[in-house]
């Protein structure tokens, strides 16, 4: 593929494409574990992009943003992995339309 | 930044202006430690000692702070944290409801089965997180506190998690915070990739030091950043999780959600918008504006459709979002220098003595829920826990308590000599300022809109019993208690506390709102 050339844009929409993939799933899919996936893909869309402007500008302060994301996001799924495990443990096989007892 | 150094130079720290944050951090940290390292269970008093202490501390060093400093701007960490008027001041709010949160919760942690070290550990971590929102100068600091006051929130929602509406409340919470929080921090990263910076005063000075065409990545990156931070302080379009979140989560960490949680959010919506984007305040206006349009209406109709109690305040609470939305919307629409500087220096005042007014009247609803919650057992259990029918002859059965929630819901609902009545009247001149005299209008309209959903629970309280045939063994329950008898000390103390404050800073508002003006001085420009 000669006269291709990957520039920063690439990145920048594989980081768009990925964050509305884990968006559109997010509010697709009903099984709370593709969900939490979901919530991560979107993270490290946003990583990606993090990433690329940061080569664009030369500088090293978006290479530690993504650091910070990381770990936060470790922590998010930690929490979420455990209030997964709580909702599934009360009622198995359950989804995001079971949990509907709260309307108005 | 980039250069190569072989030599490793930290940014210089200037420790006292992180106190606050290292007392709560250290607090719930020693807390948990103690707690699983103790032979035995810890007594519950300990917890709530050692939450009131914390909250109380880190008010009152923040209140020094305040004094010594004369609020004046001091930056710290290369200029990521920063601490000035509008920081200590949230930091006193916050310090004061995390006192307020662990009185309240400290006899209702056995009925919803929560652990009290763990509860509060939680607690001080959130208000940490919260903390670290008010002052934060950097986009990524400020994701930090975001996601500490979260994660925390989810925990401490989930603890209570005996109960299926509590899981699916905290599930529910954290599915949507996790979005929204991807959603900030794109936003984030769209902002980096148009001005280079995330520090927030970098961010402004490049803005208002660069002449560019339109910038599409940064209205992008600011639209999204108001999407992340519009579903953390629900406002309407995205509020659709809070009702269920609030109806679900035990009532204390329903007035804590309502008040710290809400309150940090707006924190970090108006040093964003005042402090990095002020340039672009002509492009972020219209949509705040639109915003505020959306949730007051919104708050304000389906409080008055709920048949929920604690459901209301959850849509008063939308309503109350709107107000301050109003206050920070209130910007002048021609963008002068100056204009901008007394525009908007009223604008964030306003936002913020509503913030504050607001907290109280929340913390004090929700601890009035939380103690008359267990009285209202009914042998129904699919009768909602707060429905209006069952607060019938509240106020023959405790007639201070239903007079105290009566003040606190009229302070809601805007009537004179109460907080409430200053706060609202305070935006609307703030918008009117500002030229925006729609807006006011509809402002005024719902306030007269959602008063009747207000009134609507007063009328239920001091109706009469017979009205509120449903099971409730009212009568029983009056033969065998006095009329403050049985009620917890610690929420009687949280509830005159909230009580006082909105009486008194109704009647003698003008402390407060000088405080408030000098707050803001330091983010308008």
């Amino acid at each position: 593929m000669s006269g291709l050339e990957v520039t920063t844009g690439w990145y920048l929409t594989l980081g768009a494409m990925l964050f509305l993939i884990g968006g559109t799933g997010l509010l697709l899919r009903r099984n709370p574990l593709i969900m939490l996936m979901c919530v991560e893909l979107m993270l490290n869309g946003v990583n990606l992009s993090f990433i690329a402007f940061a080569d664009r500008f030369g500088d090293v302060h978006g290479h530690t943003v993504v650091l910070f994301v990381l770990v936060v996001a470790a922590a998010e799924v930690v929490v979420g992995l455990g209030l997964v495990v709580a909702v599934l443990r009360a009622s198995p096989r359950a989804t995001a339309d079971d949990l509907s007892a709260l309307k108005g | 930044m980039a250069q190569a150094q072989s030599v490793f130079v930290s940014p210089a720290v200037d420790w006292w202006v992180l106190v606050p944050q290292i007392i709560l951090v250290g607090a719930a940290l020693g807390l948990l430690l103690v707690a699983s390292l103790a032979p035995r269970a810890l007594p519950g008093w300990v917890s709530t000692v050692v939450a009131i202490a914390t909250g109380a501390a880190a008010a009152i060093v923040a209140a020094v702070q305040w004094t010594i400093w004369d609020a004046a701007p001091r930056p710290t960490l290369a200029g990521a944290f920063v601490s000035d008027g509008f920081s200590l001041l949230l930091t006193v709010l916050v310090g004061v409801g995390v006192v307020m949160t662990a009185l309240v919760a400290h006899s209702a942690l056995d009925r919803y089965d929560m652990a009290p070290p763990e509860f509060a550990a939680l607690l001080l971590a959130s208000a940490a997180g919260a903390v670290v929102m008010a002052g934060a100068n950097d986009l990524i600091v400020l994701f930090l506190g975001l996601e500490s006051l979260s994660i925390a929130l989810y925990v401490l929602i989930a603890l209570a998690g005996r109960r299926a509406s509590t899981r699916e409340s905290a599930m529910k919470y954290f599915v949507l915070g996790a979005f929204s929080s991807a959603f900030f921090l794109y936003g984030i990263a769209l902002i980096y990739g148009s001005t280079g910076s995330t520090n927030l005063s970098g961010i402004g000075d490049f803005l208002f030091g660069s002449i560019r065409e339109t910038d599409y990545l940064l209205l992008a990156g600011t639209a999204l950043l108001l999407v992340g931070l519009g579903f953390k302080v629900a406002a309407v379009p995205f509020h659709f999780w809070a009702p269920d979140v609030y109806e679900g989560a035990p009532s204390p960490v329903t007035g804590y959600l309502a008040s710290i949680a809400k309150a940090a959010g707006f924190a970090a919506l108006a040093r964003v918008l005042y402090v990095a984007l002020a340039e672009q305040g002509t492009a972020w206006a219209p949509i705040l504006v639109g915003l505020a349009f959306a949730t007051l209406a919104v708050g304000a109709v389906m409080a008055i459709c709920q048949s929920d109690v604690k459901r209301m305040l959850a849509y008063s609470s939308i309503s109350h979002a709107g107000f301050v939305l109003v206050g920070l919307s209130a910007v002048p629409a021609a963008s002068g220098l100056a204009q901008w500087t007394a525009g908007g220096g009223d604008a964030v005042s306003s936002a913020v003595f509503y913030l504050i007014a607001y907290s109280f009247m929340a913390l004090g609803s929700f601890a009035v829920l939380s103690v008359v919650g267990p009285e209202l057992q009914s042998p129904d259990p699919d009768a909602s826990a707060h429905s209006f029918s069952r607060y019938g002859g509240l106020a023959r059965r405790r007639p201070v308590l239903a007079l105290a929630f009566t003040v606190l819901l009229l302070a809601q609902a805007g009537v004179p000599l109460t907080a409430g009545f200053v706060a609202k009247f305070e935006v609307i001149r703030a918008a009117i300022g500002a030229g925006g005299y729609v807006l006011a209008a509809v402002a005024m309209i719902t306030a007269v809109v959602s008063a009747f959903a207000y009134l609507r629970v007063v009328l239920a309280m001091y109706a009469p019993e017979g009205a509120a045939d449903d099971g409730v063994s009212a009568p029983a329950a009056r033969a065998s208690r006095p009329r403050w008898g049985g009620l917890p000390l610690t929420s009687v103390f949280a509830i005159s506390l909230a009580v006082a404050v909105t009486v008194v800073v109704g009647v003698f508002p003008q402390r407060l709102l000088e405080w408030s003006a000098d707050a803001v001085l330091s983010i308008i420009l």
